[in-house]
Parts: C-alpha cells; structure tokens; sequence
C-alpha cells in the first residue's frame, strides 16, 4: 500500500523566520510610505491653508475621495487599471504608490491643523525681525505646529502601518499574507495570527515609547 | 528719521488710519496715547509693513515702506518690534530665542548669534535666564527677553504696541524699567502705550490719537498740562 502524502505539516522554527522576514517587508513598506506620504501631506497641507477658496475647489475633493473610499479598493483599483495606462508595477510599487497617497490624504489634514495651531500673532513677531515668508514656515511654524499635531501625525503612522496588511491581497508577501500561507500549511491559525499579532505589535510598540517620550520632552 | 505722509489705511470699509502727518526723528521716543480702536496699533504696523496702506506713504531712513521694490525683510532689521503678546518661541529657550534671527536672518555663525543673544539677555537682566524655556519664565520676562530678541537685530528704531497691556500688574515695572533704561541709552523709541506715567516721563513728544486722527502733539507737559483739543482732555480726565 503506498504511503499517504502529507500535505500539512507543522509549525517549525524555520517558520518564524519566514515571518520575521516579511515583518521585514511590513516595515519597509511601511517605511517608503509613511515618509514620502508625510511630505506630500505636509505641502497638501500647506496648500490647503494657503489655497483658500482655490484649494477648496482643487485639492480636498481630491484627498477627500482618497480618505474616504476603503483602502483595499483603492489597491485592487489601481493595481488592475494602472496596467491600462501602460503602468505596469508589481505588487510592492502599487501598494507603496496607494499607501502614500492615502497617508498624504490623511497628513494634509493634520498639517493644516498643525499650521492652523500657530498663533499669527507668533507669525507677525517672526515677520517684525525680518524673517521671510519661508523663514517663518521653516524655523517657526513647522516646530511649533508640529509639535502641537505630532500625537495626531503618529496615530495616522501606525494606523497606515497596520493597514499595509491589505496590500497582501495584491500577493505581496507581507506579514499578513505570509501569515495566510503558514495557516493553509500548518493549519494552525490561532497560533500563526497570534505570533503576527505579536510582530504588528513589536512594530507599533517602540513607535509608540518614542513617540511619548519626545512629547515629554517637549512638554517641559 | 521716519517720516509718516498723509496715510490712509482701510480695513474692508472702516477707515482705521485718516491722514496722518508724523515725523519721528533719531534718537527721540515718541508715546502714542488714545482710546482702543484709535488707529494707535495700526500705526505701528503700517510702519513695519505688516499691514498695507492705501494712501500715502511711510519712509524710514529714505526708503518708502510699502513701495514696490522695497526688500522689507531687510527694512524689518532696522525696526524692532514689540508686540502686547509677547510671542516667545516656546520650543526654544532664551537664548536660542534670541540667537535664531541673528542667525538666519543676518547670517551670523552661531557662536556669533548666540554671543549677541547672551548680551542681549544680559542687557534686559536675564543673564541668569539663557538656559530656560519661555514656559518657565514669568510674563514680564518673557517680555524682556521678546525686547532681547528685537534688540539683536540691531535695531535704528523700536516700536512698542502696548507691551505692558497683557501684563498682571505686577510686572508691568519690570518692562517699563526695561523700555526706560532704552530710551536713556538712546534709543529712537515709538511707544503706543495705556501707562501715562511712562509717557509723560520718558517720552520726547506725546501723540494723542482719536478715531484714526492725531488730534494733537507735544511734548508731555503740553499734552498732560495743557491739552488743546477737547477729546485729550476727555480721555485724559478718564484714565486719571
């Protein structure tokens, strides 16, 4: 009688790697979105407090449609379109391309408001000693109003970073998706989403510390 | 020398500045006085062009103001201004407060800047002071070190709007004291200002202001003994 083939087989310690590498992956995704999607958001922003009424016609319907429509349609939309206008980028490219867009949507709002927390009387007493317009923006608005939105710009990152997981519908071998490949082996789910929980979380947790205590610092 | 010709300011449809005729030479302090919504502030701002005029004209030293052309980043060096809130950076300590336009402004190195910055401090007695944030400082304080800050640009001229209005009681001393030492080390001071003491005291030439008109000037004793028009001597039978 011939052997039964097994299909499973069990959890094994070369599969944490396997998982730890696509946390990798998380990251730096994560990473390349974050921070290109924070300086578009950052002049979005700009523009949409200096834009007045023009901005208001261009600019936010534009990151309003961006903010609103759920991120895995966006993904699955630009993913299967991008190719009809002869772009034609893998998984990674695509979702690095809509997960900055939709970190910029979210940021530009946040930097309004950060620009929006600087007193224009702090602005007049900058202008009086002779600083430029770009001066003032540099050296004044941007540590002011950036320390006043900073809890709200780290909540926008970890929020982008956790929602890099529906990238892996594209097939890109994140940790969800890698997650999703170890369960249909081993098929131990609790175990598995439990282990990339903890990575999401190893992720998330010293941006958090950081964050809180850059904030404590400055509080003083 | 700054010289103010027939200016009008508007804002929207208030006519906030009517016509004034004003010449404040080098080395004088000048104390402008009226009731709020006077035009007082508004002076002050169309001189540093903060604010943009609609008529006539403001030269500092020869050069127009609000004429097209004019580098007001460079203007703004001459003219420090003090505002009634004292807009301390608040992420910043004293010193660099004070070091930051030195050094971006005028390109000093930042030995440099910070060196001005000390004196400076020191000058306005908060050489004790360099290290500490403006949360930890007192009001009165805060408004010294904003004198600091202005005095490091090098100034020709000072322009106080009411530095002492948003002050508790108690520290208004401290900041007139300040603005006194100023003006007796020679100074070329425009001082809109509530503190009658200090008007009469320190001041060359006191400006009386009354809805957007300068109904009168002169030196102290004129204005506080003799007042001409009948609106100074309201105003002035109201704050004794």
């Amino acid at each position: 009688m011939e052997p039964t083939v097994s299909f499973f087989s069990g959890f094994a310690p070369k599969d944490l790697l396997f998982l730890g590498e696509a946390a990798l992956r998380t990251m730096w995704i994560s990473v390349l979105s974050i921070s290109i999607g924070t300086v578009l958001g950052v002049v979005f922003g700009w523009i949409l407090y200096e834009g007045k009424w023009a901005a208001a016609l261009t600019v936010a319907p534009i990151l309003d449609v961006f903010r609103s429509v759920p991120l895995i349609i966006q993904l699955v939309l630009f993913y299967n379109f991008a190719p009809i206008v002869g772009l034609n980028l893998d998984p990674f490219a695509s979702g690095v391309v809509i997960l900055t867009i939709y970190t910029a949507s979210l940021v530009a709002n946040v930097a309004r408001g950060g620009i929006e927390a600087v007193q224009p009387s702090m602005r007049r007493a900058a202008r009086s000693l002779g600083m430029s317009y770009w001066q003032d923006l540099r050296h004044v608005v941007l540590p002011i109003g950036g320390r006043a939105v900073f809890p709200a710009w780290v909540g926008v990152a970890l929020g982008v970073m956790k929602d890099s997981a529906l990238v892996s519908v594209l097939g890109y071998v994140e940790l969800l998706k890698a997650s999703q490949i170890l369960i249909t082996r081993t098929q131990e789910p609790f175990l598995i989403l439990t282990l990339a929980g903890a990575f999401y979380f190893a992720l998330s947790y010293p941006i958090s510390r950081y964050a809180a205590s850059l904030e404590r610092k400055w509080a003083q | 020398m700054i010289e103010i010709q027939d200016l009008h300011k508007y804002f929207g449809a208030l006519h906030v500045l009517k016509g004034i005729n004003l010449n404040v030479e080098k080395g004088e302090v000048l104390s402008v006085i009226g009731a709020s919504g006077s035009g007082k502030s508004t002076l002050l701002y169309c001189i540093n062009g903060l604010e943009p005029v609609q008529q006539g004209k403001v030269v500092v030293d020869g050069t127009d103001v609000h004429a097209k052309g004019t580098d007001i980043n460079k203007l703004r060096q001459q003219l420090g201004m003090v505002f009634q809130q004292w807009n301390s950076f608040p992420h910043l300590t004293a010193l660099e407060n004070v070091a930051l336009a030195p050094k971006i402004v005028k390109g000093k190195s930042k030995a440099e800047a910070r060196e001005i910055a000390a004196q400076q401090l020191k000058h306005v007695g908060l050489g004790e002071k360099l290290d500490v944030y403006p949360s930890a400082l007192s009001g009165g304080q805060q408004q010294r070190l904003a004198i600091a800050r202005a005095l490091a640009m090098e100034p020709e001229y000072m322009l106080f709007d009411e530095a002492t209005s948003a002050l508790d009681p108690e520290l208004v001393g401290e900041v007139l004291e300040t603005m006194r030492m100023l003006a007796e080390e020679g100074m070329t001071m425009i001082c809109v200002t509530h503190e009658m003491g200090f008007a009469r005291d320190v001041s060359d030439r006191v400006a009386f202001f009354h809805q957007g008109v300068m109904e009168e000037i002169g030196p102290p004793e004129q204005i506080f003994g003799t007042p001409q028009s009948e609106h100074t001597q309201k105003f002035l039978a109201n704050v004794r």
